[in-house]
């Protein structure tokens, strides 16, 4: 494997800077990367788009000011020159965005999200746009219409989801940053199965303008690496105030890099870290408990206070989800009907009114758990249904809020682990969508609350990564980037090395791509 | 709670304007049923007395000043249309037998 993607997005950054590397040959190691291990009949296909010839340029602007030297050099960004992938449920002008539906086949934004627009300013050069489950429902990546992610640590099972192609990607080395999106845990989740790094920050922490909304109360653009460092870096480059997205805090950017760097000496003393009792046993597979012991072990030597928090509204944490959640899909996709942009199709029989082509586009240009959700919502917002299912959805949200207000009245920070189980086989789960819901247990209550939450690699289980997910209240995401750093350092010193240096190696034989 | 019946998921489906087969409607009843069961014990959860969250972080009044911003322009607008006629949307008609 070339060296130039082995780096952390950090350590890329420091050898552009010191010109010991140009973006232009990061950008091409990474399309390298792309396609030798991405396109092939088993390749990992995290990238619905590659955004070749832009990213180049764009590369080739940042070395052009670097050589050039000067005020203009001295004013770019650190991380200048570092490539990165994007979710394609956020929308780029120049590339396609799809959000994996028919829906949006070959539609091209009209404008860039805020979040890109930092990025283009930053000048971090697009790779590309990467895979996930259709509008970002799902939890898998195997609802994309346009095919599943593969997981990098064994080609035959998902990569979680939604954002199953940013977290591949990056796992995968094909890029060292991306973006993601996390509603019910599309961040978290797809890190925790791939052994990499996710965070979802507070509620309006980041600016959404130019997500594609799936449910405007829950969802949050986050950063998607390989350490706890890189996550810091990328959230404090797209965080801040927006005033086209009316939840943006108007806040400033907490000190989030000064507080991964505090974490990375290991030293967790004084740091209160409450167990939620609620968030295992149960449903939660032996060799994840196994793992998630192990970082609590970690953590207590380390100079942490480990107690235990409950939060006994948790139990109704998935069902609340699963009616405000498609309630508020219900709403927003309603947008998708064949008159201002997207696909059109027209009824194959009787008479051709507009009501009837909306009706045939929706039928065609929407998938199965799309539909379900958009029934599911409609079904909860009717009349008659109103008070029982998304009224009480809403108190249920108010309970949750007051059990995590309890929890850190007794700890600075929650942990548990991320994801239930780790990557199942593609396919296992599909004719089963409740089985599916399941997957995202522990990362939903973050999303009720509004409150910051960031998965770590645990280790393995049975040879597939285990994610520890740690919380924290709204508004102190720098705590998480102080926990995740020092579980991550304290890990890595018993491993020897990262966990994905004990990933399988993939190459052009075993996926099928250009050598 | 009454169970989602196969009649209940047609009206929703016309409501959401999804065309639905019969085949879909079938299996749609079945998957609806089951989810719907898992999510009912929400109803037990939440007593009178608690009140309602809306967003996660409430923010009131966010308001802009009224000057006009940057706009798309029509042909920005009309670029992804599916159809269109001079600077306007063109669908099908609207009513029955036009």
């Amino acid at each position: 494997m070339n060296q130039i993607i082995q780096l952390s997005a950090t350590e890329l950054a420091a050898k552009l800077r010191a010109g010991e590397i140009t973006s232009v040959q990061a950008v091409q190691a990474h399309l390298d990367r792309i396609a030798e291990v991405d396109g092939g009949e088993r390749g990992v296909h995290a990238f619905l788009h590659v955004n070749t010839e832009e990213a180049l340029a764009v590369a080739a602007e940042v070395d052009a000011i670097r050589a050039a030297g000067g005020a203009d050099a001295q004013a770019l960004h650190p991380f200048a020159g570092v490539p990165i992938a994007v979710k394609d449920l956020i929308v780029t002008k120049g590339q396609p965005t799809t959000a994996a539906s028919k829906m949006l086949e070959g539609w091209m934004s009209p404008y860039d999200a805020t979040v890109i627009e930092k990025i283009r300013a930053a000048k971090l050069p697009m790779l590309g746009k990467t895979n996930l489950d259709e509008f970002a429902m799902g939890s898998s990546t195997e609802h994309s219409a346009y095919g599943p992610t593969r997981n990098p640590w064994d080609l035959d099972r998902i990569p979680g989801g939604s954002g199953g192609g940013s977290a591949a990607a990056v796992a995968a080395f094909e890029a060292p940053l991306a973006l993601g999106t996390d509603t019910g845990g599309s961040i978290r989740q797809p890190g925790a199965v791939t052994g990499t790094v996710g965070v979802k920050p507070t509620y309006g922490g980041v600016s959404r303008y130019g997500a594609i909304a799936m449910a405007s109360s829950l969802d949050q653009i986050g950063p998607v690496t390989r350490t706890v460092l890189d996550s810091a870096y990328l959230h404090e480059l797209i965080g801040g105030h927006d005033p086209a997205d009316s939840t943006s805090l108007n806040e400033p950017v907490p000190a989030l890099v000064a507080a991964a760097e505090q974490g990375a000496s290991g030293d967790m003393t004084g740091v209160r870290v409450g167990v939620i009792k609620e968030l295992q046993g149960e449903g939660y597979e032996a060799g994840v408990q196994e793992r998630f012991n192990e970082s609590l072990e970690a953590l207590r030597a380390a100079g942490a206070e480990i107690v235990e928090v409950s939060c006994p509204n948790f139990k109704y944490a998935l069902g609340a989800y699963y009616l405000i959640m498609p309630s508020e899909v219900s709403s927003n996709l309603a947008k998708f009907d064949g008159v201002r942009f997207g696909t059109r199709v027209l009824p194959t029989q009787g008479p051709l009114t507009i009501e009837r082509v909306m009706g045939a586009t929706r039928a065609a240009g929407f998938g199965d758990e799309v539909k379900r959700r958009i029934i599911l919502g409609t079904y909860a917002l009717s009349a008659g249904y109103y008070d029982a299912y998304y009224g009480s959805a809403q108190k249920v949200r108010t309970l949750i809020q007051r059990d995590f207000d309890a929890a850190f009245e007794q700890a600075d920070v929650l942990i548990s682990p991320t994801s239930p189980t780790v990557a199942f086989e593609l396919g296992s789960k599909t004719d089963d969508p409740l089985a599916m819901y399941l997957n995202d247990v522990a990362t939903i209550p973050a999303n009720m609350a509004g409150i910051p939450g960031i998965t770590v690699p645990g280790g393995l289980s049975e040879g597939l990564p285990v994610g520890i997910q740690f919380l924290a209240p709204a508004r102190e995401d720098a705590r998480l980037y102080r926990a995740g750093a020092a579980l991550e350092k304290l890990l890595e010193d018993k491993w020897g090395g990262r966990l994905l240096d004990q990933a399988p190696e993939l190459s052009a034989a075993t996926t099928g791509g250009v050598a | 709670m009454s169970a989602i019946s196969r009649e209940d998921v047609a009206h929703l489906a016309q409501l959401a304007h999804i065309e639905m087969s019969d085949a879909e409607l079938d299996k749609m009843t079945g998957e609806l049923g089951v989810i719907v069961e898992s999510i009912a014990s929400v109803s037990e959860a939440a007593s009178a007395d608690v009140p309602a969250t809306t967003h996660p972080i409430a923010l009131s009044n966010v308001f802009r000043e009224d000057v006009v911003g940057p706009t798309l322009t029509a042909e920005e607008a009309l670029m992804n249309a599916p159809d269109s006629v001079d600077t306007r949307f063109k669908v099908p008609a609207i009513l029955d037998g036009e």
